[in-house]
């Protein structure tokens, strides 16, 4: 084949991405109080700023506990997408006021990835952040950005916890605060630091029962003066106990039963064992992190033109050792979880098939594969939450780990005896929300894309079979097969 | 040499295959990895198998349906392949494509658009056909590196992660020893299978290897219900539905990069994501509702030619070199068995695969990536 090569390869990704729609001087993603204060300061030093809330997310979203843990305890309103929209506002004044400031703002707008040019990739024509609604993506530019996208739920398996009415605690604040859209009665709340102690009592706030408080240490964790309101109000609280077993049906959870034998009927198990900072969009774009155990994990460790706000940077210090306390949660959950306590729910992985290293059910288990466990890889190496989620699959579902990637870290820590932190955080990757193909596409994408596009590297030698090299198939194939790269 | 020691440079298919091959014969078999095996582009690909423009593609044909048999370890492996064309230009591609085959006795079946969507419940109707292969298929690629690694530690061989190569020992024009930061390793006979980072550590022995080094992109779906063909590929993208449902596609545009001695400073994917998901939803309409969950890149080298670089060196003689120039991964059953041939009785035995040497690059023009713009983005 004679090559005469132009210097050009046309099938690089070289001038052929789009450019974004729009670029703003400032791109806040999130408005709760912090990010809502971000982009009215950016207006009012002058900078041209978009403000975005993925909230209200669709019912399907979260159905999939996306963003936040909801475990099926919302009510009919969270379909009705305009009302809900109503009680963001309400619920938000400083909304209005960041309008009035000028900010654009795009409610049900979700941030899915932040790209820019570094280690690994040159081609980008600007930073770029990815949003998308119900109806399709875009991508935004922008000089500076700021992430104030809030902490999410930790969940920690229990028997029975992959059933409705097991839910997170920020998930629980944000139906009943925000939307008053919370289909529970009776609750009870696993931990005692403050987290704990303010959704009980926002809970009392909002006429619900609180059933009990359960605590894993032996004495409470929290703000002495928020404990003694929960005293007050005759809230019973267990010390020294773990979720054992759960009673449940059609609708969910019906009663739980303690380490110590104690029965306590309810409809709700909140878990507000801890947040976690919402880092994904971070973790995604290759920036900087530091695992900070006082405010609550990872967090972003800022640079220049990448600010984080609000819970997103950190939960408060107040000295307290978060990544501890929730280590004893899991310890005890190691302690009392049954082989078949499933931990991954979306892929149906269970505690002893996490351990075991073993794969999905739809796999023969031969006997070598049997023979493996944590314990002959850990031979090999450190714990790796990917290589686990590699073979497992936990992790690897359409709740995009969120409710497992933090417990399977810390049992990863635990069954490796080591601490935590040397425990390599799970990737984060694009698109950080669910988002379906017909959405995500760009659908109006450059021509240059469709010009550049091969199934692989438009090598023309690479694909010609053996027996046809230097025969004129091979011209054939080419000329079939092939443009550009060579003339 | 039975009973030998072989040090590899690499714990990707290609290294951890060939260490396996070697193990089977005997062979003592030391295995360095950088990190953790497969981590790069051996567990970041599509799984594809059905690679008939090489000269390993009768033995990776033979091989693939035994490999969860002989390994002991599943690999997903599915056979079967269909190629679905989505414009009027792909559909002459691919009966021409098919026509070859044909000649080249590969059995095919060219499909209309009912017959497609017996195979592929997710395409539509606004396909105009597709090529069935009845041979190739595709595994899993991230639990197929993992079931090397452990049939070769089953057979005594060792794995040693996290220690990455740093040069080589020589004496009497042969390599003696392979050493990392915290030991050498003796060894009778090196393969080096260490992907893009091969040129550098070549360079060591005096050896250039012209290879090229670029980022490539996949997405994933949530799952969809399982489809009787799961190797689906066309429209200018390749993929499989995995044995959970997922839909694991990639294709398009590359980047060229610079890849030092370490191997990639990080793998970041782009919003390629989203011209890959326009063509997934083309491809197959019915799960254009899908989420995609994540997107990954990987890094992978090219030889000039585009072919693998399977050869044992002259100088030193007791190197075996290996870049599949990627397109490693469906040939790793016989990439591994090749190599191993080689290390052991200087030449291949079941296939003439003299296309691979590395002296087909004797003479190339110092400018080989400038002249075909193989550059990195300035």
């Amino acid at each position: 084949m004679d090559l005469n090569f132009t210097g050009i390869d046309v099938c690089a990704v070289n001038g052929t991405r789009s450019a974004p729609e729009a670029k703003y001087d400032l791109v806040v993603i999130g408005a709760g109080p912090s990010g809502i204060t971000a982009a009215i300061e950016g207006a009012a030093s002058g900078a041209s700023v978009l403000l975005v809330d993925e909230n209200p997310v669709s019912g399907a979203l979260m159905g999939n506990d996306t963003p936040l843990y909801f475990g099926g305890r919302m009510t009919a309103a969270t379909q009705n997408k305009d009302r809900m929209l109503e009680a963001i506002f309400m619920s938000m004044p400083d909304l209005e006021k960041a309008m009035e400031a000028g900010v654009e703002l795009l409610l049900g707008t979700t941030a899915w990835g932040v790209y820019r040019n570094g280690p690994g990739v040159q081609s980008l024509p600007e930073q770029v952040v990815g949003l998308a609604d119900a109806e399709r993506s875009w991508l935004v530019g922008f000089d500076r950005i700021v992430l104030a996208t809030g902490a999410r739920d930790l969940a920690i398996a229990f028997p029975g916890w992959n059933q409705p009415g097991v839910m997170g605690a920020a998930a629980l604040q944000m139906l009943l605060s925000r939307y008053g859209a919370f289909s529970g009665r009776r609750i009870v709340v696993l931990g005692t630091h403050d987290l704990a102690l303010e959704t009980a009592l926002l809970a009392l706030e909002h006429g619900l029962d609180v059933a009990a408080l359960v605590e894993v240490r032996d004495a409470p964790q929290g703000d002495a003066a928020l404990l003694e309101k929960i005293t007050a109000a005759g809230i019973p609280t267990y010390y020294g106990q773990s979720i054992a077993a759960s009673k449940g049906g059609l609708d969910g959870i019906e009663s739980i039963t303690l380490t110590d034998g104690t029965n306590i009927a309810c409809d709700t198990v909140c878990v507000a064992i801890g947040l976690v900072p919402s880092i994904e969009l971070v973790d995604a774009m290759h920036g900087p992190r530091a695992l900070n155990a006082a405010r609550g994990g990872y967090i972003p460790a800022g640079e220049p033109n990448v600010t984080a706000v609000g819970l997103c940077a950190g939960l408060p210090d107040t000295g307290f050792d978060h990544v501890a306390y929730r280590m004893d949660w899991v310890r005890a959950a190691l302690r009392v979880n049954a082989p078949d306590t499933i931990i991954c729910q979306c892929e149906e992985v269970t505690l002893a098939d996490l351990i075991g290293i073993q794969p999905p059910n739809y796999l023969p288990r031969p006997a070598a594969l049997q023979a493996r466990s944590l314990g002959t890889l850990l031979d090999d190496g450190p714990a790796n939450p990917d290589q686990i989620k590699r073979l497992t699959r936990s992790g690897m579902g359409v709740c995009q780990g969120r409710r497992c990637r933090d417990q399977v870290a810390m049992m990863l820590a635990i069954e490796s005896d080591k601490p935590f932190g040397t425990i390599p955080l799970a990737t984060h990757r694009a698109p950080v929300r669910p988002l379906p193909l017909k959405i995500l596409a760009e659908w109006d994408e450059p021509a240059g894309m469709d010009a550049a596009w091969d199934v692989w590297f438009g090598i023309p030698t690479q694909w010609v079979p053996v027996e046809d090299i230097g025969t004129p198939y091979q011209d054939e194939h080419r000329e079939m097969l092939y443009t550009g790269m060579y003339t | 040499m039975s009973g030998s020691d072989v040090v590899i440079v690499g714990g990707g298919v290609t290294g951890l295959s060939a260490g396996w091959w070697l193990a089977k014969s005997g062979v003592k078999v030391t295995v360095l990895d950088k990190f953790i095996v497969g981590w790069e582009a051996s567990g970041r690909n599509g799984g594809g198998a059905s690679h008939y423009s090489s000269p390993l593609f009768e033995e990776e044909q033979r091989l693939w349906p035994q490999m969860d048999e002989l390994l002991g370890y599943p690999t997903e492996h599915q056979k079967g392949r269909i190629l679905i064309a989505m414009t009027e230009r792909q559909w002459d591609q691919y009966r021409f494509i098919a026509e070859r085959h044909t000649r080249l006795n590969h059995p095919v079946e060219l499909l209309d658009v009912k017959q497609v969507q017996e195979a592929v419940p997710l395409a539509g109707d606004n396909c105009f056909g597709g090529v069935h292969y009845k041979f190739g298929g595709h595994a899993n690629p991230q639990r197929t590196v993992q079931a090397y690694a452990w049939a070769l530690q089953d057979l005594g061989g060792k794995i040693i992660q996290h220690s990455p190569v740093t040069g080589f020992e020589t004496a009497g024009g042969k390599v003696t020893g392979v050493k990392t930061a915290n030991a050498t390793y003796g060894c009778d006979a090196v393969v080096v299978a260490a992907g893009p980072q091969i040129p550098q550590l070549m360079a060591q022995l005096g050896v250039d290897v012209p290879l090229a080094a670029a980022r490539a992109e996949m997405i994933i779906t949530e799952p969809a219900p399982m489809m009787p063909l799961g190797g689906v590929d066309g429209h200018k993208i390749y993929g499989r539905q995995t044995l959970r449902g997922n839909l694991a596609y990639g294709g398009g545009p590359h980047e060229w990069l610079d890849v030092d001695a370490n191997g990639p400073a990080a793998r970041p994917s782009t919003p390629l994501a989203r011209n890959l998901a326009k063509r997934l939803a083309e491809l197959l309409p019915k799960a254009a509702h899908l989420n995609v969950i994540r997107s990954w890149a990987g890094v992978i080298e090219n030889s000039p030619d585009g072919r693998p670089i399977i050869d044992r060196l002259n100088s030193p003689d007791n190197v075996v070199v290996a870049s599949m120039s990627s397109v490693g991964f469906g040939l790793s059953p016989a990439s591994g068995h090749a190599i191993r041939d080689l290390v052991i009785d200087g030449a291949c035995s079941f296939s003439n695969i003299d296309l691979l040497k590395l002296s087909r690059f004797d003479g190339l023009e110092k400018d080989w990536r400038e002249k075909r713009g193989w550059m990195p983005i300035a």
